[in-house]
């Protein structure tokens, strides 16, 4: 057991662990926040719910942990993957072979981490340590984020543009590492690879066009 | 047919090499790719220089001893052949071809095209094998194997140890050579009694040997001469999991 | 001068080997510790041996020109290995197994070295399957075998069209565990290019390390040659390019008797020859003609597209000629019936040297799936050279060089002539007579590396506990390696115009032309002075460039090519020697009115071995006469 988190099998373990983890969340994020295009009570409401609930704040450090160690082993990983071929290729072919995105997980993790980084200021932030307007709501009075949120999509375009590249960049990014998350825990197998890889692209249209509708109904609806 | 032929040449090891150009008329379609380096190294030969040195054997896409990396893929540009099944028809007149050697830190350059490929054989060293003495050996039939589990140990098993896999991989990982021999004995009975020590000794051994890991690309199987299924590396990596987490000493 | 004592034990033929191995001496554990053996080459015999020498306690030594022990030619073998399981209960068993192989070999096989092969067979595929070779399965999970030539049982065993390559990684692996363990040390990329011999006795060899050029000495108590054939005399054939003869040649300069030199096999289902530039022909296996049907049109030159030729016009000559066999006569008789045909004008495809090789009826009967299954990996290993579908278009096949039957003389404990020199697999002469049946090679060899070797070399390293390691500072290695490079540089100081491969090419050409398939004393004349004269112009104007002291390949050619052309020469004086026609072995001037092969038992039921006596020197003839106790020997028939 000692070596297995440094371990080329033990790493990547870690990589799908988290991973996975992180795309549950996903769900619960895309899923509360669709409420945005339902209306301002629906979506304050679930808002106050996840950050009142004693529950959702006890995952909240370990959902934090869990991104830093998929970005700490992802960045170990490849710096140390980049290693292993002091002299390249003048020459190398792999359109035919494999994905734009399942060579450039990194890449896209890293423009992600960017994207995460402005998300973070505009809502998280403001959320948790700012001071926001509140509403009443069904008799409870909370902090009216719809506002917030509506404010800056409708206000600022090119934040709109921003979360459609940061909801392209996720679909990608997970259009590869849902089906790889569970070949490295070596789920895979003849019948369930292609089962998988069908599901992942699935599940990334669904968080990558989920995530990018908001903007876009902000956008339209504000015409 | 014409070729434009940009070939990396080194001397040795300890020397930096170069990549050097060659023309070549009078090629025949039919030819083989290694054949149309024979008829290039004729005429080295006969003006003098040094030809260039690649490594071949059985010409028929199972010693495994060919590797070069054409015009940015192991083995050139078509599906499951190694690089001796490779034919000029599959190029275009007048085409520029450049010829690599693999490179990965593992696959040191010997010559030219030659890499030394003994990182495969220190890996095989570290449990490749069923440790059965000779004359010791049950009757071959007391151990009925499920067909299914035969034909996938075979299919694991045709691996000719030529390196594309590493070649082909942006990582250089060597994880579709060792995920063949481990799930190959895996998928059998025979192979059962060592399948954890195998796993975590292979696995160990590819690391410690400077080849990078898995990011399930999907390169390797791809440009694998005997298309070896990715498959294969998600039994390894149950192998190793169950065999990381057995409480069981070994 | 050594006598050629093949050593046979006493008893009766099924007992001999039981006798032999309770009376043999032995070496105890303590003193196989002391002992050292060098084995030459890794494939089906080399690296079983290496194993079994290690686990039994020895300090083995392995040699392989390779990067790897696991790309010996043995990996090439397609079809199967054989075995008398009798898992068919079709009625097989040692006997018939070991009759088969005599009357396969034309009765020029040596019967006590047969039958051990057959009775040591069944073994083989335990130890294969223990070791994780993934064999063919019924869906009961009992491993299945398929029919080969030569035989009417079901005793062959296979993985695909990839026998031989998942079997010699069997080996290789058991070679691997060897290693790990510290009781085999692996030399790979080296070539060896001389024997030390001291008091007649081999002790060790000189390797020159390919990637270095330096010249290497290794001492031992014994030397194993496992170097495979010479089939490579031929420039086109089905072998690995880089497989010769030189170890043969090396071991034969230095006294060693060399048998049957002229014996090789022309296999029938090959690929044909498309260009002049072809560097290699491949092998299609022998299992396909479980399934497919060997024709020609009935009308020469016959142009029409294959699938247009009517069932009525239609030759297929295997089945007329030959009907209780049919398709699958042995590889002699079916590679005659193949030039026969095209030699009379009859033959298909663009050179009208070729047949059909053609699965229709077989894909009717039993589906495509079912054939796919068997041959998938055939199949397409054809569609890649030839760009056509053998489910679609009947395959051209024509036969080409393959494996050769002759080989340095081994008495029953596979010792040449030189004692503590061994020689095993294809290397030797012993278990095939004039042609070998399918499936029977991998067989040997394994037979030879598991179960016959480790236990003979221990009868005479027995008497050896107390020799000391031969230093390899003595004057034996001195002068030994002196030689070598006395050879290398003369070679490399010709200077000529012309490529090692130019000539093997020409001397290819020569061979196959007058010592293959057909021969004759005219032509065999013809070829004799064409290859000295063509020895004569190597060694005027080759051309090796390059140095000593690097990875020179053109080096490594050009004492392969200089190996070769020696050989021809003895191969083409024992061809001129055998006026018979058996197995191989076709002489155009014995033959019935059938145009079968016709032998002369009262003159030539012997081994042709033939002891050096120096360069252009013509070789001396010893006979080891051939007495069937066992069996009846008849005109072969396979109607």
């Amino acid at each position: 057991m000692s070596h297995f988190f440094t371990s080329p099998v033990g790493k990547k373990f870690i990589m799908s662990i988290t991973g996975i983890f992180l795309m549950l969340f996903l769900i619960v994020h895309l899923s509360v926040n669709s409420l945005l295009m339902v209306g301002s009570d629906a979506f304050n409401s679930a808002a106050h719910f996840m950050v009142t609930n004693p529950f959702i704040r006890i995952l909240e450090p370990i959902l934090a942990l869990g991104f830093i160690i998929h970005i700490i082993y992802s960045a170990y990983l490849t710096l140390q993957n980049q290693r292993y071929r002091p002299v390249r290729y003048k020459k190398v072919d792999r359109w035919g072979s494999t994905t734009w995105p399942s060579r450039n997980m990194f890449i896209l993790g890293v423009l992600i981490l960017i994207f995460l980084v402005i998300h973070l200021s505009n809502f998280y932030w403001k959320v948790r340590f700012g001071h926001l307007d509140t509403v009443m709501v069904e008799g409870t009075e909370m902090e009216n984020l719809y506002g917030l949120v509506s404010g800056l999509f409708i206000n600022w375009w090119w934040y709109d543009v921003i979360y459609i590249l940061g909801a392209l960049f996720l679909g990608l990014h997970l259009s590869h590492g849902f089906w790889a998350a569970f070949q490295s825990l070596g789920w895979d197998n003849d019948l369930w690879r292609i089962r998988l890889k069908r599901i992942a692209y699935v599940f990334a249209v669904i968080m990558g066009v989920g995530f990018a509708s908001i903007p876009v109904y902000f956008l339209i609806t504000s015409g | 047919m014409k070729v434009q032929l940009k070939i990396w040449r080194q001397p040795n090891a300890q020397t930096k090499g170069q990549f050097v150009d060659y023309s070549l008329n009078d090629i025949n379609p039919e030819m083989s790719f290694l054949e149309m380096l024979d008829a290039l190294n004729k005429q080295l030969i006969e003006k003098g220089e040094d030809p260039v040195a690649y490594e071949h054997d059985c010409r028929e896409g199972i010693c495994g001893s060919c590797g070069l990396f054409i015009n940015g893929r192991p083995h050139g540009p078509e599906k499951e052949v190694a690089t001796c099944q490779l034919h000029m028809r599959s190029f275009r007149d007048g085409q520029t071809i450049v010829v690599e050697p693999w490179r990965a830190q593992a696959f040191p350059v010997i010559k030219d095209l030659i890499v030394d490929r003994s990182a495969f054989e220190k890996i095989m060293d570290a449990g490749g094998f069923v440790s059965v003495d000779t004359g010791s050996a049950p009757e071959a039939n007391s151990t009925p194997v499920k067909r299914q589990h035969a034909e996938r140990a075979f299919d694991a098993g045709v691996c000719i140890g030529c390196g594309a896999c590493v070649a082909a991989c942006k990582n250089s990982s060597a994880t579709l050579f060792v995920a063949a021999k481990i799930s190959q004995l895996a998928l059998l009975p025979q192979g059962k009694p060592e399948a954890k020590r195998r796993a975590l000794n292979m696995v160990a051994k590819m690391e410690e040997l400077g080849f990078g890991s898995c990011t399930s690309t999907e390169a390797c199987e791809v440009e694998c001469p005997k298309s070896i299924s990715l498959d294969h590396i998600a039994r390894m990596n149950r192998e190793y999991l169950k065999a990381s987490f057995s409480e069981e000493k070994d | 001068m050594a006598t050629l004592d093949a050593k046979i034990p006493e008893g009766p033929l099924k007992e001999k080997w039981t006798n032999y191995l309770n009376t043999m001496k032995l070496v105890s554990p303590a003193n196989k510790k002391k002992l050292d053996i060098i084995v030459v080459g890794t494939g089906i015999a080399g690296s079983p041996a290496a194993a079994t020498l290690a686990q039994l306690g020895y300090n083995v030594k392995v040699f392989c020109y390779q990067d790897s022990p696991r790309r010996a030619h043995s990996v090439a073998a397609q079809g199967g290995i054989n075995a008398s399981k009798n898992y068919r209960n079709d009625g097989d068993g040692v006997y018939r197994h070991f009759y088969d192989m005599i009357k396969g070999g034309d009765y020029r096989a040596r019967e006590a070295n047969v039958y051990r092969a057959a009775e040591v067979s069944n073994g083989i595929i335990d130890q294969l399957t223990a070791q994780g070779v993934p064999f063919a399965r019924e869906y009961g999970g009992q491993i299945t075998t398929r029919s080969f030539g030569g035989v009417q049982v079901s005793r062959t065993f296979y993985a695909q069209g990839q026998t031989g390559q998942q079997v010699l990684l069997g080996s290789y692996s058991a070679l691997k565990r060897m290693i790990a363990r510290g009781k085999v040390q692996m030399y790979s990329r080296r070539q060896m290019l001389e024997l030390v011999i001291k008091d007649g006795q081999a002790r060790g060899i000189i390797a020159r390390n390919l990637v270095t050029g330096e010249l290497e000495r290794h001492t031992a108590h014994a030397v194993v040659l496992a170097t495979g054939g010479y089939g490579t005399v031929y420039y086109l054939s089905t072998l690995g390019v880089s497989s010769s003869g030189s170890a043969a040649m090396i071991a034969y300069r230095n006294g060693a008797f060399f048998s049957n030199p002229s014996f090789i096999q022309i296999h029938p289902t090959c690929i044909p020859q498309l260009s002049d530039f072809q560097s290699k022909l491949t092998l299609m296996s022998e299992s396909l003609r479980n399934d497919g049907r060997i024709w020609v049109p009935k009308a020469k030159g016959d142009k029409r597209d294959p699938n247009e030729i009517p069932e009525e016009e239609r030759d297929y000559y295997l089945e007329r000629r030959y009907p209780a066999f049919g398709n699958l006569v042995p590889r002699d008789v079916a590679s005659r019936a193949a030039k026969e045909r095209c030699d009379a004008g009859y033959g298909v495809g663009p050179t009208g040297q070729a047949v059909y090789l053609e699965f229709r009826h077989a894909i009717r009967e039993q589906g495509a799936k079912t054939i796919g299954g068997k041959y998938g990996n055939l199949f397409e290993l054809y569609e890649k050279i030839t760009g056509e579908s053998p489910y679609e278009t009947p395959m051209r096949i024509y036969p080409a060089g393959h494996y050769t039957m002759g080989g340095l003389w081994v008495d029953y404990e596979l010792m040449t002539t030189i004692p503590g020199l061994y020689a095993i697999g294809e290397a030797n002469f012993s278990d095939h007579g004039a042609n070998r049946l399918g499936a029977s090679s991998l067989m040997q060899g394994a037979g030879d590396g598991y179960f016959i070797l480790p236990n003979t070399i221990g009868n005479y390293l027995a008497d050896k506990i107390k020799v000391p390691r031969l230093s390899t500072e003595e004057k034996e290695f001195e002068e030994a390696e002196q030689k070598v490079r006395e050879r290398l540089e003369k070679l490399l100081n010709i200077n000529g115009t012309q490529t090692a491969s130019s000539f093997h090419k020409r001397l290819g050409k020569i061979m196959w032309d007058h010592c293959g398939m057909l021969r004759s004393e005219e032509g065999l004349n013809k070829a004799r002075t064409e290859v000295r004269e063509l020895k004569q112009e190597f060694w005027k104007d080759l051309q090796v460039p390059g140095t000593l002291n690097e990875l020179n390949q053109e080096m490594e050619k050009a004492v392969r090519v200089a190996d070769f052309l020696e050989m021809s020469q003895l191969l083409i004086e024992d061809a001129l020697n055998r006026n018979e026609s058996c197995g191989g072995h076709f002489r155009q001037e014995y033959q019935t009115e059938a145009g079968e092969a016709l032998r002369d038992d009262e003159n030539y039921m012997y081994v042709a071995t033939w002891e050096y006596q120096g360069e252009d020197q013509m070789p001396r003839l010893h006979k080891e006469p051939l007495n069937f106790e066992f069996v009846e020997v008849k005109a072969r028939t396979y109607k």
